[in-house]
């Protein structure tokens, strides 16, 4: 059970990205944030893990006040966090088995791991997460020789190495096409089914949110304006989340 | 010197922009004007004291005997003294009479149709003049006219040039020595055996042993042997600065990075205590290199013993780390197993600078063995030798600032810790407590360095004054620090270490190497201490503002798996930063390369010092070899470095 109490993030230029944002979300669930692009949705995700520290409000997890979390022990909450990017963030220059493996960093001997060193189980955990996601065959290759789809399948990959109890996913198929996206909402939606991992994900359109969500925590302007499950967003909420100018395209 | 034409006129709209929409633009116009006619005229004054200042003066330029010295060492410049050739010499005499005897004199006629010479009148009272003439010579050449006195000695008369033909005339005084018996004189050619695309073998006798030895003609001259000396020792200094320099600039360059350092703040009390543990730290340092260093010294009186002996302490602390540090740890240890894991990762700790001053005894002795039996490559051993010199003197040096840094470490762990522990009300109290005593120690420290700088011996000054003013700011401090605040100590080392850098980088080496003269002499090693230093500022600057370019969401990413700050360097900051940094590194040796050639200017060893005495000695030929040197051997890394460095990035 994750709980967000009154969260609220005013960065130091005075922009207020979160205002008093509270909703909670069930073990197992598959939540999807959507709005409008600017109304805070990045801010959230990242706000659970702390990378980006909240300003005011409280984030609790199966109990745990993360807010309150010192360094250590939110580097031991951060790693059954997994997290996917829209951009993939994936080393570039490194090989794809190494972006996997980093997913482990926060377990293994943090004195061998600089050395390059992961133990066998590690490697071969990485190997097995990369055949789950059918990049098997890539494992030495760079990472920036991969396609659009494929960097994701490695993020996606380096999240499940961390054995995530829940996995942030910001916009994962903003930068993917159609076709790939689908293959990467389906890798998360067995994540979320077959493991029982919480998933939150951001999100632009709509059929993907009416497709994959169990439920939907609509965004604008750091507010929260809508709670509930994604087949209840008809045409009026829809256009009290995106504004009254904005058409419906997916 | 000359400063740039001026300033820019002032961008004048902005401040009228909304009155300039009611006007028109005449009286724009008539500002934009003046503007530049102001701007002009300060530049010409700009321009003109430039001039007067750096003491411009075309009269000097166009002046006939300046022009001429310019000329003379062109064309010195042209000839580099490259090649010397054997001169061959040879004698042609001819014999006269001083006074006339009474019934004339006819000389011997001269024996075959090569060049000789007459002499005109064949008598002359002594003092007299007689014509030389000469012909069948070579044309064009130059030649001594020599008076062969009754002793063998021979006394310049004056000199000859030949005609296109080979023949010349030439009027000489005799000296005033009268003699029954026929003098003579001699004219001498020297022709330079070989060309450059000839070589030959020549006989030459040694004067003074008169022994007849074969020497090439043309050979590599001498200037020419000692540039290639000192274009290597060039080389290697360019080399040794820009390894020694990279290998420290590297790490330090995160310290100068914004965005790795600007989210690191601590809580006041970790700051403080971390601060105040450091300095303990410092001291524990001191006494275990006291410690270890009497310990390895025991043993290293013999190399077998102390070779053993490393073997022994390197292999327990494989173990130790081994099983104090394993690969993976799912869950926390119970106290006890922690308790003993610290334990054996501090006798690890010992085992280590135990066995690194073992180490550095084994190369010393090895490094002597050697350089007595390997003899032309003894250097190897001498290497060795200076190698082990070099750990021993880093370990002494690093022991008490990396214990420092470990106890700092260990000491912000505590107080954060500390911190989360203690109820609210507690926590100012012991903030103020611990920010007093930090702030009155590390005055204190800064004191002691103060007055070992200036001499101070006064204790009130050195110890009471400072301990009191740091006590003060440090309790200011901690009322001004909220209580739920950290304090921003990233961004604090961040300006720290750019002030450092920029601070040396504005020191030329040409500079830094004259204190290094005084400190280790004259030559190559204080050329390549200066050099270093620079380097090490210069690239930590470059470095630092890669790392500060680079794709943050890879960061977020290994940091987002919970990875360590380390780590995240590792795995996120390296593998982006590796093309940029060599990079900035190929560069820097590039300019190492042309740096070490003038570092000699100022007694740091290389080509430079060679060419600055002969620029001194006037020997314009020499010091076109070293010029030629410099051109060829920073052309040549210009271009190798451009190639390597398009291979890499």
């Amino acid at each position: 059970m994750l709980k967000v109490e009154h969260l609220t993030k005013i960065y130091d230029d005075g922009t207020v990205a979160l205002d008093d944002v509270s909703f909670e979300v069930p073990d197992g669930q598959f939540l999807a944030i959507i709005g409008l692009s600017g109304s805070g949705k990045s801010t959230l995700l990242r706000c659970i893990n702390r990378l980006i520290e909240p300003t005011d409000g409280r984030i609790i997890w199966n109990d745990v006040d993360i807010t309150a979390a010192g360094q250590e022990d939110m580097r031991k909450i951060r790693r059954r966090i997994g997290m996917v990017f829209q951009h993939f963030n994936l080393v570039h220059r490194s090989k794809v088995i190494t972006n996997v493996m980093s997913g482990r960093l926060g377990y293994v001997n943090p004195a061998m791991s600089i050395v390059n060193r992961f133990p066998k189980s590690t490697i071969e955990k990485a190997h097995q997460q990369l055949e789950r996601v059918g990049l098997e065959e890539k494992a030495n290759n760079r990472a920036d020789e991969l396609s659009g789809g494929q960097q994701q399948r490695v993020g996606v990959a380096r999240a499940l190495m961390q054995d995530p109890e829940m996995i942030l996913a910001d916009e994962p198929v903003a930068s993917l096409d159609p076709v790939l996206a689908h293959g990467i909402m389906q890798h998360l939606e067995s994540i979320n089914h077959d493991d029982g991992v919480m998933v939150l994900c951001s999100l632009h359109f709509l059929d993907l949110v009416h497709r994959y969500a169990d439920k939907a925590v609509a965004l604008k302007d750091g507010k929260v304006v809508f709670e509930g499950p994604p087949k209840s967003i008809d045409d009026e909420r829809f256009k009290e989340i995106y504004g009254k100018e904005a058409e419906r395209i997916g | 010197m000359a400063d740039q034409p001026g300033i820019l006129p002032p961008d004048n709209e902005a401040p009228e922009a909304p009155s300039a929409q009611e006007k028109v633009s005449k009286p724009r116009w008539g500002r934009r004007f003046w503007t530049i006619v102001i701007a002009i005229v300060i530049g010409i004054v700009v321009y003109a004291y430039a001039f007067d200042t750096t003491g411009v003066n075309l009269d000097e330029i166009q002046d006939p005997t300046r022009q001429a010295s310019l000329v003379r060492i062109l064309r010195a410049v042209a000839h580099p003294d490259l090649l010397t050739y054997q001169a061959v010499e040879s004698n042609f005499d001819a014999q006269f009479m001083s006074p006339c005897p009474p019934d004339g004199f006819t000389p011997e006629p001269t024996e075959g149709s090569g060049p000789a010479i007459t002499i005109t009148p064949t008598c002359v009272e002594p003092g007299g003049d007689v014509t030389i003439t000469g012909s069948g010579f070579d044309g064009n050449r130059r030649g001594d006219i020599l008076y062969i006195a009754s002793s063998g000695v021979e006394i310049r008369l004056g000199d000859f040039q030949t005609d296109q033909n080979g023949d010349f005339t030439e009027v000489v005084g005799t000296r005033e020595r009268a003699s029954d018996e026929p003098q003579t004189i001699r004219a001498v050619t020297a022709v330079t055996v070989g060309s450059i695309f000839r070589w030959q073998r020549v006989a030459t006798i040694d004067p003074g042993t008169g022994e007849e030895t074969m020497v090439m003609s043309p050979r590599i001259s001498d200037s020419a042997w000692d540039t290639w000396d000192k274009i290597i020792e060039t080389v290697f200094l360019a080399f040794i600065a820009t390894t020694i320099g990279t290998i420290v600039a590297v790490p330090l360059s995160f310290f100068a990075a914004r965005n790795l350092m600007k989210d690191i703040a601590l809580p006041l009390m970790a700051l403080t205590s971390g601060l105040l543990f450091g300095m303990i730290g410092i001291g524990a340092g001191l006494v275990m290199l006291r410690m270890t260093r009497s310990a390895a010294d025991a043993f290293s009186g013999s190399v077998w013993v102390a070779l053993a002996l490393l073997v022994i302490v390197v292999a327990a602390m494989w173990y130790g780390v081994r099983w104090a540090m394993p690969q993976a740890e799912e869950d926390e240890p119970p106290p006890r197993v922690r308790a003993a894991r610290l334990a054996v990762v501090v006798a690890t700790a010992f085992g280590f600078v135990i066995a690194l001053f073992l180490l550095a005894a084994v190369m010393k002795d090895v490094g002597g063995w050697l350089g007595v039996r390997l003899g032309p490559a003894s250097f190897l051993g001498l290497f060795i030798e200076s190698l082990g010199d070099i750990l021993r003197l880093l370990v002494s040096g690093g022991i008490a600032l990396v214990t420092g840094l470990v106890f700092m470490v260990i000491g912000s762990r505590l107080g954060t810790a500390l911190r989360r522990r203690l109820p609210d009300r507690a926590v100012q109290p012991v903030n103020t407590l611990f920010s007093v005593l930090a702030g009155a120690a590390a005055t204190v420290l800064l004191a002691q360095s103060i007055a070992w700088l200036y001499e101070i011996t006064d204790p009130a000054k050195t110890l009471w004054w400072p301990a009191l003013i740091g006590g003060l700011l440090g309790l200011g401090g901690s009322f001004l620090v909220r209580r739920n605040e950290s304090v921003g100590i990233g961004l604090s080392v961040y300006y720290f270490s750019r002030t450092v850098f920029n601070g040396i980088r504005a020191i030329e080496p040409l500079v830094m190497v004259i204190i290094f003269v005084v400190w280790v002499g004259l030559g190559a090693f204080a050329g390549s201490i200066a050099l270093a230093l620079h380097t090490t500022a210069a690239l930590a600057k470059l470095y630092s503002e890669q790392v500060e370019s680079i794709n943050t969401g890879p960061i977020e990413a290994i940091k987002a798996t919970g990875a360590t700050r380390m780590q995240t360097i590792i795995y996120a900051v390296a593998p982006q930063i590796v093309p940029p940094y060599i990079s900035f590194t190929m560069y820097r040796w590039d300019i190492n390369v042309r740096m070490s050639t003038i570092i000699g200017f100022a007694g740091g060893g290389g080509i430079g010092f060679l060419l600055q005495q002969n620029i001194n000695l006037l020997n314009y030929r020499a010091a076109a070899v070293q010029m030629l040197a410099i051109a060829i051997v920073v052309a040549s890394m210009d271009y190798v470095s451009s190639r390597l460095r398009e291979r890499v990035v």
